[in-house]
Parts: C-alpha cells; structure tokens; sequence
C-alpha cells in the first residue's frame, strides 16, 4: 500500500479543466471546495422521478409504462416490484438496462440513474428476464 | 517530473496486507489457521480469495459450507465495491495486516449481493465500465469495441496483467481533441455510514476549523486543486469510476 504518492505539485498541475458535473456544475465542485450553505436546499435529493419501464423480447408488457419512482428507492428494490407487478416465479430472474447498454448495480438509486442517464425529465430503464444486453 | 504513467502503475499495483481468520462460529474439524494475503486494492474480494475459500474448506465438512463472505469489525464487507475502497471506508484507522473474519453461514442477504463465481465479477464489472464510458463518450467507445476486447479488459483484471488491461483501457481513457476532457467524470463517493452516492455534498472548509473530515481516493488524499479531469484518467479505478471516500479525519 502507498500512502505518500505526490499527486499534484508546481510541476504537474494542468490548465484547469471545466469540471462538467452529474448535474449542474456549479453543485458538482462544491465537492471539492468551499463550503456554499445554501447548496442543499437547491437538490432535489427528496421527492420522485419519473421511470418508463419497457419490456424486451418476450418478456411482458406492463400496461402501465410510466411510474412514479421514490429517488432514494434502489434498483433492487424496482426489480422485485417489476418480478411481483408480473406475477414471475420467484426463480425467475429480472434484469433491468439503462440506456438499452448496461446494467446498473441493484444498490444504486432510481433518483441517481434519473440524473446521469433522464432525458426529456424521465428516466427510461429496459427490463428482461434474460440478459439482453452485455 | 515523473511520467504519469507510473501514477497508473502505482495505482494498479496498490497491495494491502490482510490476515484471513475463519468466524469462530463456523463448525471446523480441526482448529483453522489464519491466512495471509496480499490484497490488489483495485480488484474485487470474490475475485481473489479462491485460496482463502481452499484454505478453510479443508478443516470443513461440505455440508457446513454455505456461501463465503467477509466481514470486518461486525461490518460484511459488500464484495462489488473494490478491494481498496473498503479499506479507506472501514479500516483505514485499522493496523496491518487488515484483519478480516471468513464466513461460511448465515450470508446477509439484506447487506450484499450474492456472488457464486466469478462470472458474476465479470458482469459487475463489465456493466461499470459500459456505465462509465455512457457519461465519459456517450458509450461510444465501449460501444465500438469488439468482445474480444471487452474480455481483455476483464481477463487484465482478473490476471492482474497491467500492460494488457491499459492497452485496451487507453482507447476508454481518450477525448476528442477540440474537448477538454471527458463530457462527464464518472465517479461514486462513499460515506461510512450509508451506501455510495453520486450526488455532491458539502465539506466543511478547513480553514479556521478543525479538520473533521478527509477525501481518500486509493489511500491518498488528493490536493483540492487537482483537475478532475486528471483524477479520472489517472486515479480511476479498473471500472473507470473514481471512488472517492469521505472518512472522519483521525482525530490524533
């Protein structure tokens, strides 16, 4: 283990790069700088996000495509509502796809994908119950 | 000044010595020595712990083998984070070897994701790296490789072959030179006590007040004024993210 790498120096720091953030840039440096007080009341870290959920192959439709989502509800927790909403055996597994490419860690949250991955203000994940993708 | 390649060097051969000790609750044939093991900080548990799991099964019936996880200080260690995360987030306060408890029953199904090979790893690990590369290029880097790229990224991790992972892992880590860098950083921060987050939060300024709260990327704390553009190149882990943990500053 390392413990002492130099990482940055007179020698070695670059031109500054515009940070481009998850979400707005501004919020994104305040990460790594000065403490801005009124910043947490600008996230909308509460609250729902929209998801359209849309079947792959021959896995059932839901007729109701566009939900409502918890932010802070994981990716886990979607999935087994999405296996119980269409009755799969228990056996069955339910993989879930963002952006038709990857698919996400079950611990990560709705609300976090919404913010990398939304467009148009809603979030559009792809569920399967075998691997489509990767 | 140092070439930059060496940071990726450094980083990608970070070891953290680990002492393996079976839970004492496990039903043994015989007593069960400890293990000795140096850990790639940027590699998975699951992923080379095989001679852990050999170790311990051979003072154990089969029918007391349930599936093996880890666990450190009453915390089960979640295997998808890397290896060098875990120690920043947990133990970084701790003396070395890392002392981490085997267990062989009772998987808390609640805390981690189930892992029965490495296959597992692989997707994991492969979903991150497209996830990355979706905010670094739009995924069109990851999107133009062939499979038989896609698996020299993954069979450099699992062999820890370095030349060969960041031979294909470069084409992941360029931009088009009329940008300035990627069109977003991938990264994911962790807090001890709750789960990893990408959202931004705030630090106390040090100025003035005590330090009470310390960012470790790989062991370090990088200076604040080092562009993240350099950070994600440089101390990215193999998935492409930066992991970056926020620890309460030791209090010495």
């Amino acid at each position: 283990m390392f413990t002492s790498m130099l990482l940055t120096g007179p020698d070695r720091t670059r031109p500054d790069l515009p940070f481009k953030g998850l979400t707005d840039p501004g919020l994104s440096l305040n990460l790594l700088s000065k403490r801005t007080p009124d910043v947490t009341t600008k996230l909308p870290l509460q609250g729902q996000v929209d998801v359209l959920l849309k079947a792959v192959g021959d896995t059932p439709i839901m007729k109701t495509k566009k939900w409502a989502v918890d932010r802070s509800r994981t990716v886990q927790s979607l999935s087994q509502f999405i296996s119980r909403f269409l009755k799969l055996d228990a056996n069955e597994q339910l993989f879930i796809y963002v952006n038709q490419s990857f698919a996400p860690s079950p611990d990560q949250e709705v609300g976090v994908l919404f913010d990398c991955f939304g467009s148009d203000s809603k979030l559009v994940l792809h569920y399967c119950k075998s691997q489509a993708w990767g | 000044m140092a070439d930059d390649k060496d940071v990726l060097r450094d980083v990608w051969f970070g070891r953290i010595p680990a002492c393996f000790t079976l839970n004492q609750d496990e039903e043994t044939e015989r007593e069960a020595e400890p293990y000795y093991l140096l850990l790639p900080r940027v590699s998975y548990l699951t992923l080379v712990t095989d001679k852990v799991k050999k170790h311990f099964l051979r003072v154990m019936r089969a029918e007391d083998v349930g599936e093996m996880w880890f666990e450190y200080e009453g915390t089960p260690l979640k295997w998808h984070y890397p290896i060098g995360v875990l120690f920043d987030l947990h133990a970084s306060n701790s003396i070395l070897p890392w002392s981490i408890t085997v267990h062989f029953k009772n998987f808390p199904g609640q805390d981690l994701l189930h892992c029965m090979s490495s296959s597992v790893v692989e997707a994991h690990f492969m979903s991150s790296i497209k996830e990355a590369d979706a905010l670094k290029h739009k995924s069109q880097v990851v999107n133009d490789m062939q499979k038989k790229d896609h698996k020299q990224l993954w069979m450099g991790l699992q062999n820890d072959k370095f030349e060969q992972f960041w031979a294909m892992n470069r084409k992941l880590m360029e931009y088009p030179t009329e940008e300035a860098g990627f069109r977003y950083i991938p990264f994911r921060i962790y807090q001890v006590n709750g789960t990893h987050t990408s959202t931004p939060l705030i630090l106390e300024s040090s100025q003035g007040t005590e330090k009470r709260y310390q960012v470790v990327i790989h062991g370090i704390e990088p200076l604040m004024e080092t562009p993240l553009q350099w950070l994600s190149e440089h101390l990215s882990h193999p998935d492409n993210f930066l992991h970056i943990c926020v620890v309460p500053a030791p209090s010495d």
